[in-house]
This record gives structure tokens, sequence and C-alpha cells, in this order.
């Protein structure tokens, strides 16, 4: 039989359709088209993927176990080295991971191994309704510090080998950015909630509420016989553009927008959480964020969602298929344009007219691309006198984030760098003995799995750190 | 769930609750706030630690009947729970080395200054209070803060009790007469708080505000709470939650926090008359 060289197609919800609910947009595969593409798989033996996988996940041998439509067992292989799987498989940037190094793409299209996984994973939850064992307790207690990917996967490894895990989360509720960030339209909470619900079965305490660095600190975690203390605690503060007008009302970090929309859930229709339903929307910034925050907009009911992005559609940092879905969706790019001002409305005859401060419009000045910069993309120059405005009701400002100060301002000895991450050694131990450190935290603005990463990592450097102890 | 231990009505529209949160009344000092929610799926709403009780792991809350929230926060009775308390948030207020101070708090506010006149009266600091409300109707805590200062003005502005006028009045009369304090602290209405600043800016006299915007999260994730300070004639953005609540006076922007302050109001009016409709079918 002759190799498809084409990945086989996610089945998705219509465009149309999707762009006015927040129900799941990639529909996922049947088992029918799950094996097909598995069969795609070489199995070859140098097994590149698994190298450009931050977990290396066993990925040659799931694939096969798929082939013979062994789903279940399918799961576990993956299981054996991934905390959250069916988060994992959707998530992913997998076109810059195993996929980019899979040996069917040197030739054809590489293997739809997150589409796999993805596969796996939902199958083992409609069909496993079992949950998972609590190992034996080895009696030693290790405090995790946020319940992001990071904090998820740190405690679900230390808890498989015994370890008495407690979760501190500063928001009501598990999750970190899986809850409150990615919108439920790419990653249903149903699924975060199901791998926090088995990690509380397998003992570990998840207590929601508490915010290290001012509720508890680290040192009184040590003193509460806490033996070591993983920091997960995510990018923080969420940078804005410095330019005049971004306290106007309408202006929204993308962290905010999309906590309201989607740990807060104002998109439900009995919803108490206000957020502004505004006709025009601009998005400023053009990451995984940037697409996510635009297309709640739309979904929200916006007419128009435009992104503003000062580089060009090649630099853009977002997935390609965020990108796809969101153009598909009606996302407007104003790509190679940059922010310069943004305009409210002054009534100067009524200081108390309320509409005051509402956006109105975003002053951009055009861009083009000159030399490659440091990051090795071309540097983008702004064109002399080519201002214009795109009216607009909201503006979500999705440029980044900046690390938070709060767990380093109160833990002595807890050294940051120049960027104010947290300083790790090879092993993820920060400068104070028993504090490891991994995710955003540790790197800046980063992605999920290597955030998972830095999390599994940390749990070896952990148990390895007490049992020498 | 955290339990209310306590409850008392201060007034029609302002009520006190003592909740069970022995974390957090362990670590909660005044200028600090909290954040809660009522139920599963509310809104969370950030309000300013009034007191705690050790001892007892309580943290006091006095509240005004401004919203939705704030509604149904009125309907959780004494040995109920609401669904979400954390904290405490927000840096404490500096009392350290300020042995002379004036608190001005207007409304509401006075139930968060209360807590800063005692903390500078037990560690011995001379403490003058100037608390403005509306009307005679609307006081609170009176007793409290005569007996956490040296010095008392009340005033309403329509003179129904104490002096008749705005709190910038006696400020003016103490900082004329050549009064020095080494901190002013302002805690109301942001328009209160405005006028205070400008009035203290007449006798250059030091002046901290405690900003209370709107916000999610309280820990530095949201953004929403920016504060736009003017320094050295330039803009720059801060973050309550983090970097305040307290706040120079003379830094603050306070239009731009008007405005923001009233993002929302249109749409708390609407979810308001939805909870008091709603609460009104259950007393039928």
């Amino acid at each position: 039989m002759a190799l498809n060289p084409k990945k086989h197609e996610m089945p998705t919800q219509d465009p149309k359709v999707r762009a006015g609910n927040f129900k799941e947009v990639a529909l996922g595969y049947t088992a029918e088209i799950a094996v097909e593409e598995a069969e795609r798989c070489l199995n070859c033996k140098n097994r590149p993927c698994v190298e450009a996988c931050p977990v290396n996940i066993h990925i040659p041998e799931f694939i096969s176990l798929m082939k013979e439509k062994k789903f279940e067992e399918a799961y576990q292989e993956i299981s054996k080295t991934s905390a959250l799987p069916a988060v994992c498989g959707r998530v992913c940037p997998q076109e810059k991971q195993c996929e980019s190094k899979c040996t069917m793409g040197i030739k054809m299209e590489p293997v739809g191994i997150g589409r796999l996984e993805r596969f796996a994973a939902d199958y083992h939850n409609e069909n496993c309704k079992e949950a998972p064992k609590k190992p034996v307790s080895n009696g030693h207690k290790v405090a995790i510090i946020g319940s992001g990917p990071a904090g998820l996967t740190c405690a679900g490894d230390l808890a498989r080998n015994g370890y008495e895990v407690t979760i501190f989360e500063a928001l009501h509720k598990a999750g970190g950015v899986l809850v409150y960030g990615i919108p439920e339209f790419r990653l249903p909470k149903t699924i975060v909630q199901k791998e926090i619900d088995n990690l509380i079965a397998m003992g570990v305490d998840v207590q929601t509420n508490v915010v290290i660095g001012r509720t508890l600190t680290i040192d009184e975690l040590f003193n509460q016989g806490y033996e070591a203390v993983f920091v997960g605690s995510g990018a923080g503060l969420p940078n804005f553009l410095n330019i005049p007008g971004e306290d106007l009302k309408g202006v929204y970090s993308a962290n905010e927008y999309l906590t309201r929309t989607n740990l807060m859930k104002a998109y439900a229709n009995d919803s108490t959480t206000p957020i502004i339903k505004a006709d025009k929307v601009c998005v400023v910034g053009g990451g995984n964020v940037a697409m996510d925050a635009a297309r709640c907009a739309k979904r929200l009911g916006a007419s128009h969602v435009y992104i503003v992005y000062r580089r060009s559609m090649e630099e853009l940092p977002a997935r390609k298929e965020e990108v796809e879905h969101a153009e598909e969706e009606g996302i407007e790019f104003k790509l190679l344009n940059n922010p310069v001002e943004i305009i409210g409305y002054e009534n100067k005859d009524d200081k108390r007219d309320p509409r005051n401060g509402d956006v109105i419009a975003i002053k951009c000045v055009k861009m083009e691309l000159g030399e490659p910069d440091a990051s090795g993309r071309r540097k983008p120059i702004p064109v002399p006198g080519s201002e214009f405005e795109i009216p607009v009701d909201v503006v979500i400002v999705a440029t980044g984030t900046s690390p938070n100060p709060l767990i380093k301002s109160t833990t002595p000895g807890l050294n940051v760098n120049d960027h104010g991450c947290l300083i790790v050694d090879e092993n993820t131990m920060t400068t104070r003995k028993g504090v490891f450190a991994g995710g955003d935290a540790v790197t800046g603005a980063a992605t999920v799995i290597s955030a998972m990463g830095a999390g599994k990592q940390a749990a070896s450097a952990i148990m390895n750190f007490i049992e020498k102890k | 769930m955290y339990k209310v231990l306590h409850r008392k009505s201060l007034k029609d529209s302002v009520t006190q609750i003592d909740v069970y949160a022995p974390l957090v009344a362990n670590k909660a000092k005044p200028g600090q706030f909290i954040i809660l929610r009522v139920d599963e799926d509310g809104e969370r709403i950030p309000l300013t630690v009034a007191g705690t009780n050790k001892e007892e792991g309580t943290v006091k809350i006095i509240f005004q009947i401004v919203g939705a929230t704030t509604e149904k926060l009125n309907h959780v009775m004494e040995g109920e729970f609401i669904a979400d308390f954390v904290g405490p948030l927000g840096n404490p207020t500096e009392t350290e080395g300020l042995k002379k101070v004036c608190i001005v708090g207007g409304g509401v506010g006075c139930a968060i200054a209360l807590p800063l006149a005692q903390a500078f009266h037990e560690q011995g600091s001379n403490v003058t209070s100037i608390v403005g409300f509306r009307n005679k109707d609307l006081i609170i805590l009176e007793d409290e803060f005569k007996a956490a200062s040296d010095n008392m003005i009340m005033m309403t502005d329509d003179g129904s009790y104490g002096r008749k006028g705005l709190v910038t009045e006696p400020l003016k009369e103490l900082l004329s007469s050549g009064e020095k304090f080494d901190m002013i602290i302002a805690i109301g209405p942001l328009i209160m708080m405005k006028f205070v600043v400008l009035t203290a800016k007449e006798f250059n006299a030091p002046i901290t505000v405690s900003m209370n915007p709107i916000m999610i999260d309280g820990t530095g994730m949201c953004g929403g709470c920016r504060v736009k300070l003017i320094k050295d004639g330039k803009a720059v953005t801060k973050f309550a939650c983090v970097d305040g609540p307290d706040f120079n006076g003379y830094e603050i922007d306070f239009d731009s926090s008007m405005e923001r302050a009233v993002t929302y109001k249109e749409y708390e009016k609407h979810a308001y008359d939805e909870a008091c409709n709603l609460f009104k079918k259950e007393v039928v």
C-alpha cells in the first residue's frame, strides 16, 4: 500500500458556525482515521521525534499500538512520560517539536503525532472511568506553587513516586493558564479538570486561594515540614505598549480579557462577569495569546476583529494552525503596522459625559522590514508620515508578560536575572537550597509543553535532592 | 468554603462580617485587601481588610451594597459560607517612623481608615482623624475612631451631624495653622482623595492615598488594576495589587482613575437590579 503523502485532515467545526460559539474547534480523529494516520509512521530506528519532545514521549511505541487499535495501551504508553496527554495533544506546537523532526516529513508531510496523541487521550477519557490509584506514601512532603502545566506535571511525577504533594494555587480554580488563558474552544475545561481530578485521586492535595508570598511564604512552607518547594508560578505581569491612551476604559491586557472570558465565563449567557462587548476590536501582538484573544472577541459578537502586528506574516510567532483558524473565522490581519496612540472619546463641554474615556480608535504607523536584528528576524522600521487610524471600541494588548515579583521579593536568597526571571542551575534548583523552579517563571512567556518539560525535570531533581539528604 | 462567623448590619446599606480564614487573619496588616467570591461562578471583588482576630482566625470586612455582588454578600447570614476568600493582598501601609499622622476617611472608606488609625495609635503616634459622611444616617464607627485618635473631626456634607462641609476644610485649617504631619493618609472615594491631595499640595504636605481599582486576580496577572502615575512629567503604569494599593498622592492621575472606575457602571447597574429582583422574589 502506498503511503499517503499528506497528514489526515483534522475534522473541524465549520468556521462560520464556530465563530459564534465557544465549543471546541477541532473535533478530533475518528478511530478509522486514527489507525490510517498511525499507519503512516515508519517506526524508524533513530526516532528523531522522541528527542524533539520536551517530555520525550515514546512516540513510535504508542503509534505502533494505535496501528493495532490498542488505543488504551497507546494512552498508557504516552502516560509513562507525559502527565497531560489530552492537553498536549491539543495545544503543543508539534510542528516545531516532534513533527518537525519526523522522518516522513523529509519528503512528505510528517505523521500527525499530536492528533494521534489527542485521539488516544480522548479514547482513554471516554472509556476508562477508573480513577488512578493512590501510590504508597514514602512520607516525604513537597510543596508546589502554581497549578499550571509546570506544577501539575511536577506534582504528577512526584505523586506517582509516593511523595506527599500539596499544590498551592492563588486563584479559586486549579489549572493556571490552562483554565484562565487558553479558551474553551481550543482546550475544553472539562479536560483540564479531569487531569486535576486524576492527580487528586493519586493523593495530591490542591489548595486554592493561597498566594505564596502573601498568605504563606516559602520559609513557612519549610517550617511546616515540606522538604522541597517547586515554583511554577507562571509569567506574571502583562506588558503594555507605553503609548498614550493605554489607561482608557476599553483597553485590556490579553490576560485580563481572557481571564474574564474563560475563567470568569463571560461567554456564558447567564454570566455575571462584566466585559465590554465591542463591535470593533483591535488585538495588538502576533503570538498564540493574541490569536486566542482575537477569536474570543469574535465569539463575543464583534463584527470586526483586527490583529495589529509590527512585522509580517512570516515572523508571526503564533502557531500556523491557530493563524489559519483565525483567518477562517474572519479575523482581519493588519500586518506591518505598529500602534502609536489609542484615541479616546472626549466631550470637552461635558466632563461628566459617560462616554468620556471610551476607546474610539487606534492610531498606527506603517512599518517596513529592514536588516535582521539580534533575534535574526528583519527589524521593522516605521515609515515616516504613514500614520492612520482604525476605528475600534476595544484594544487588547497581547505583547507578552514580565515575571511576577511577589515570590522573589518575599523569599530571601532567591535570585533573578536582569529580566526578573528566577535563576536556576542545570538541575532546576534556584539559588535557594531546596527551592526548584520551572516554566514561565524561569524562561519568561513560553509554551505549555516546555513548562511541562521543566516540571518533569524538576520532579526528578527533587526526588534526587530528597533521597540524598 | 469560608464561614461567616459574625455579621452585623452597621447601616441600611453597610454591613460588617467576620470571615473564618485563619491563614489570612494571621498575616493581614492595615492597608491590605482580600478578594472574595460569594458563590460559584460569582464575580471576584476586592475588599479592604477592616480588622483581624488572630485567636478566632477571622478577618473583618465592612462593605457597602453598591452592586450585584455586594447585594448577594449581604444575604449571607451568620453561620453560612462564601465560596472563596483569598489574601492578604497588596502591600501593607507604611507606618514605621511616622510619629504624627492625619487620617482622612470618606464614607465607607472609613472602615479601611480605622484599622490604620488604630495601628498608629497603638504604636504611640499622634493621630488626627478627619472623617466625612454624606449625612448622619450614614455615619459608621464613630466611637472606634474617637478611641483611636488624639483629635477626631466629624464632618457631614449636609451638616446633619458634626461639622457641615467637606473633609478638605478642616485639613486646610490645620495645615494653615502650621500643623505639620509626617504623613496624611487619605482613603475614600476618588473624588475626595483628589481634592485632599490638592489641599495638601498647597502646603507641600506629604500624602499617601489608597487606591481601590477594578481587579480580578489581585496577584499581578491581569493588569486590570493599573493606575496611571505621573512621575517627573512622564506617564508611568503601576499595578495596585503588587505596587500598591498605597501610592504617593502627588503622582496619581485621578482623572484617569475616575474614568476607569466607571468602566462597567451600566453593566453593574443592570446586574444589581437583577440581583435585587431575585431577592425580592425569594422573599415573596
